[in-house]
């Protein structure tokens, strides 16, 4: 396709207008505060966008469910622990094996990752309760695999007729002492997006299993790995740069994760998060409890993992540890800029928009710059006012009803077991140094001035920015990937990667070059137009005629 | 081991399903809708259902699937989802501009009570539904039935709109049930050589096997349209293909409008589609012309071909009644057989249809409904097979057991080729066919050894 029109007379403020032309007038209103034009740079404070308010409904959104963020993205890649899903049979067949989650089996041999068990309710459990029926199958998985942990998921109609799937979790968690059993009450209607859901499962996690395992784990330089999902293998890539520097991660919350992993995360001496929206309240309350202080990372870019590394570096203070992270970079880096090389001259210039999740969205902007590619607009499916402006709102943020539905745990400093991982002074001294703790500036700022912010971007203002924009790639999830593309734009998901990855780390960031290459590269967009149809005024006939 | 936790032997479940070879309502309601021309299906429900069906339908498509919802959050789940639904079809309408709007359930707002028609009646009172454009509904809770029953209903949904009286228009109504855009093309195009004017629908063809030109249809040039769906009432006759996916929607044609109804299997396989031709001509009072015979034979030459290959093998199959019904018959024609055959849709009549088709087998087969892959997979411990056929979920059996594995049926999530390439039908017949001896033979080829690895087979 040619790109004659591309970025064009449009400003900022058209392109707003022309995003909320269509709707109705309520409609109109409510988007045009959830659609930003950026003036973060430079400023003290960046505008107030809203985020995580209620989808219209009618309105083709992204977005998916409170059960989805639940099991789907925190749950869904623990491996050793049997998830039920108390509900009819679709919520669990949805959910099986489409995140893209991969999984070891471990030294243990157990992994349910490609299981999906659900009790598949009947209209007569909904009728009578499904308590009974619950309960039956969570002793028939116990006897089938006497599995470490089982745990229970609700869907929408199991907290209408008000099943007690805790009750439940309890009467056979006491009545198995080798089986820890707990459940979430993650029904689908609860919240306004997946982040409520991942809140719910980070909760019953953090009060059922972080602390569970006594004994620490060996390994020098302890961290614990927050917010990634092991998404095409990304947490395989991010183990074996961490094991190369000699850094310990002894849980990663939750990519191919195991039980003992989250049993252990309170002998971490750092966490570090990376997906801040899915979990950044599970940071707080290590620290708060355990004493645990934890930095942002990301390991989505070269730079930005080597980057992070240094960070880790820089907390733990070791020398030793330092020269070998710089090492490790030293050694990971030529072969990555070989890449990044040959790329660069398809690449430079060309622009992206990112529209996912509630952290990736502003991560991949890191590795898109490495390519010298752009990200001319972006917004995140189900984040928080903190996830686009920093986290210095956090305490300004409304609770509204539907947050409200969502447990707060409040958590204290463990009388046995908290332990000051540094001294208000060594913090103090990292701090001075530049070290940041506790701290995300949010997408905004990353982001140029006059470039759109949209939150839950839905199909519809999807299609016009790709008219108007005409960016060189699309990212978002599977449901956008084909409309997209019917545009003649190539779309690439980040959600399951399509058929890709990893992408994190240094080899991630190879493969991500060589994909985005392929795709804003490839020959296939050349050929929307027949010839004939290019000339469709031609009329002369050929000399045999 | 990719299922390493599954014990070869097998113990009884009540409770726990494992691996199911069925899922819910709903996606079957989207899926029927997606094949009215200019339609936009709207799951009634919270936004999860949504998001879930048409994830695992772009999935299988490759193609764009538009479908809005009502976006329940707590407060509708208490107090009713008619605020949601206005909201909803108002917006719809205003922003899409499609024809018609396709509501179906959830098992959300299906246990709250929430009334389709007196929604969409209220909606209508209340000028949200523009002249000339419709809102149609289907109760689809995820607690009865399965994907299947979904479609089914929203196609009984589509025969409703029919009204009674209507003038006769000699055409026939063909219902083809759940099978891909290039089934629906093949239908229409075997109905075309056969000389029979047909309505055919639902009809995805065009619609979610749509060309990729640079532009984006929300709503492709396929799909029956309203007011053909209208005139289905006139129809000299109606054939449903398939007892779950299509009857309901056929004998309600033959009860209230008078068209009369031929339910038979879909038409996979040799005597399934001959039994397709056979009833169509006598419908529609035409002499089959010698295309189709040419067609047939040549399906017939390729199984006497090959026959060698085929003949005795065992095949364990998993999916959806209508299809398998065909399919194991199918097989049976092939001198194949199929000794494990489950469904996760309820419904005894299956097992006795299964029962019937594979009596001549020398062996009993292994045969239920409201099964899941679990069982399937200890059956086959117990009893190995040489083909296993089924959605993509089967990949994981297949690899474990090492066992050729054929990719047919709901979902395809992993290969494509299956919404161009049509498997009913005599040229369906083929290239089930060719793929199944490819796979045997591949096999072949791998395990021989050296000595007797031979170039002519």
């Amino acid at each position: 396709m040619t790109k004659t029109t591309k970025m064009v007379q449009w400003s900022p403020t058209d392109i707003k207008d022309e995003l909320l032309k269509k709707y109705p007038p309520k409609v109109a209103r409510k988007r045009a505060k959830q659609i930003m034009i950026n003036e973060a740079v430079g400023a003290d404070t960046s505008p107030e966008i809203v985020a995580n308010v209620r989808t219209i409904p009618g309105i083709i959104t992204m977005r998916g469910c409170t059960y989805a963020g639940c099991k789907g993205v925190i749950m869904g890649p623990t491996r050793d622990i049997v998830n039920i899903v108390h509900g009819p049979v679709g919520c669990s067949f949805y959910a099986w094996l489409t995140r893209r989650n991969q999984t070891d089996a471990g030294k243990d041999g157990e992994n349910y990752i490609p299981y999906c068990f659900t009790t598949d309710m009947q209209d007569q459990d909904i009728i009578f309760g499904g308590e009974k029926k619950l309960e039956a199958a969570v002793i028939e998985a116990y006897e089938l695999f006497h599995p470490k942990g089982i745990c229970i998921f609700a869907t929408c109609p199991v907290g209408l007729i008000g099943d007690d799937i805790h009750a439940v979790a309890r009467k056979l968690s006491a009545q198995y002492e080798d089986c820890n059993i707990f459940a979430f009450s993650c029904e689908g209607y609860k919240g306004v997006s997946q982040s409520a859901g991942h809140h719910i499962a980070n909760n019953q996690v953090f009060t059922h299993l972080v602390g569970e395992n006594k004994t620490s784990p060996e390994g020098e330089y302890k961290i614990n790995l927050l917010g990634e999902y092991n998404i095409g293998g990304d947490g395989f890539e991010i183990d074996r740069i961490f094991k190369k520097c000699g850094i310990t991660n002894i849980s990663t919350f939750s990519g191919n994760s195991s039980y003992d992993q989250f049993a252990s995360a309170q002998h971490a001496d750092l966490s570090c998060v990376m997906c801040h929206r899915s979990i950044n309240y599970v940071a707080d309350m290590l620290e708060t409890k355990y004493g645990i202080p934890w930095i942002k990372v990301n390991f989505i870019g070269a730079r930005s993992t080597a980057k992070s590394l240094r960070k880790i570096g820089e907390y733990f203070g070791d020398p030793k540890l330092i020269k070998r992270i710089n090492d490790v970079i030293a050694e990971e880096m030529p072969e990555v800029e070989v890449v990044a090389n040959d790329v660069l001259p398809r690449t430079n210039g060309k622009t992206a928009m990112i529209f996912v999740g509630g952290s990736r969205a502003h991560s991949y902007q890191d590795l898109f710059a490495e390519m010298g590619m752009k990200t001319i607009s972006a917004g995140y499916e189900f984040a928080h006012r903190d996830d686009y402006e920093g986290r210095h709102v956090i305490p300004s943020l409304k609770v509204d009803s539907d947050s409200r539905n969502i447990e707060e745990l409040t958590v204290e400093a463990d009388e046995k077991y908290f332990k000051a991982r540094k001294t208000p002074d060594e913090i103090n001294a990292l701090e001075a140094a530049g070290l940041k703790f506790k701290h995300y500036e949010g997408l905004n700022k990353d982001m140029d001035n006059g470039s759109i912010i949209v939150d839950d971007l839905n199909q519809y203002e999807a299609e016009k920015l790709v008219e108007i924009l005409k960016p060189d790639v699309f990212c978002a999830g599977i449901k956008e990937k084909f409309s997209i593309q019917k545009l003649g734009v190539p779309m690439k998901q980040l959600h399951s990667y399509d058929s890709g990855g990893p992408y994190a780390g240094f080899k991630g960031a190879v493969n991500f070059y060589k994909e985005i290459d392929r795709l804003v590269g490839s020959k296939v967009w050349g050929y929307m137009k027949a010839p004939w149809q290019k000339n469709p005024e031609l009329t002369a006939t050929f000399v045999w005629e | 081991m990719l299922l390493r936790h599954t014990p070869t032997e097998i113990t009884e479940r009540k409770s726990l399903m494992i691996n199911p070879a069925k899922t819910c309502q709903p996606i079957g309601a989207m899926y029927a809708a997606l094949g009215i021309h200019g339609c936009l299906p709207h799951s009634h429900g919270s936004q999860g259902c949504c998001a879930y069906h048409r994830s695992t339908l772009t999935r299988h498509y490759k193609e764009p699937i538009s479908a809005a919802t009502s976006s329940f959050t707590e407060g509708a789940s208490v107090f009713g989802g008619q605020a949601n639904l206005l909201q909803a079809i108002d917006n719809i309408f205003t922003v899409y501009e499609p024809e018609v709007i396709a509501v179906h359930t959830t098992c959300l707002s299906e246990t709250i009570g929430d009334d389709l028609k007196q929604i969409a009646h209220k909606a209508e009172k209340e000028g949200k539904i523009p002249e000339g454009k419709f809102v149609i509904g289907a109760p689809t809770p995820s607690y009865v039935g399965s994907h299947v029953t979904g479609f089914s209903n929203m196609v009984k949904a589509m025969a409703q709109l029919a009204t009674p009286g209507t003038k006769k228009n000699g055409k026939v109504n063909v219902i083809p049930g759940w099978v891909e855009p290039s089934d629906m093309e093949e239908i229409k195009r075997l109905a075309s050589v056969v000389g029979v004017d047909i309505t055919l629908f639902p009809d995805t063809s065009g619609v979610l096997n749509a060309p990729l030109t640079g532009e984006y249809k929300m709503f492709p040039d396929g799909g029956v349209t309203m007011k053909e769906l209208k005139d289905t009432g006139g129809a000299i006759g109606t054939l449903a293909l398939g007892e779950w996916c299509s009857a309901d929607a056929a004998r309600w044609l033959d009860s209230k409008c008078k068209v009369p109804c031929t339910i038979l299997d879909m038409p996979f396989g040799l005597n399934a589609t001959d039994r397709f031709i056979d009833v169509l001509r006598t419908v529609a009072g035409v002499t089959v012309p010698e295309a189709i015979d040419v067609e047939r034979g040549q399906l017939v030459d390729m199984i006497s071909d090959m026959h060698q290959y085929f003949y005795g093998k065992k095949v364990a199959i998993y999916g959806d009644p209508d299809q398998l019904i065909s399919m194991c018959e199918f097989l049976r024609a092939l001198d194949m057989q199929p000794v494990h055959v489950i469904t996760g849709t309820p419904g005894k009549e299956f097992e006795r249809r299964i029962k019937e088709i594979t009596a001549d087998m020398p062996c009993e087969v292994n045969v239920k409904a409201k099964s899941d892959m679990f069982q399937l997979h200890q059956w086959i411990k117990n009893e190995p097979v040489d083909l296993l056929i089924g959605n993509s979920y089967g990949k994981y059996i297949a690899r474990d057991e090492d066992i050729p594995f054929l990719r047919w049926g709901f979902p395809i999530l992993d290969r494509q080729g299956h919404q161009y390439f049509p498997t009913v039908g005599y040229k369906g017949g083929l290239r089930l066919l060719e793929k199944i001896l490819g796979l045997l033979l591949d096999r072949k080829d791998r395990d021989e050894p050296e000595e007797s690895f031979e170039l002519v087979l």
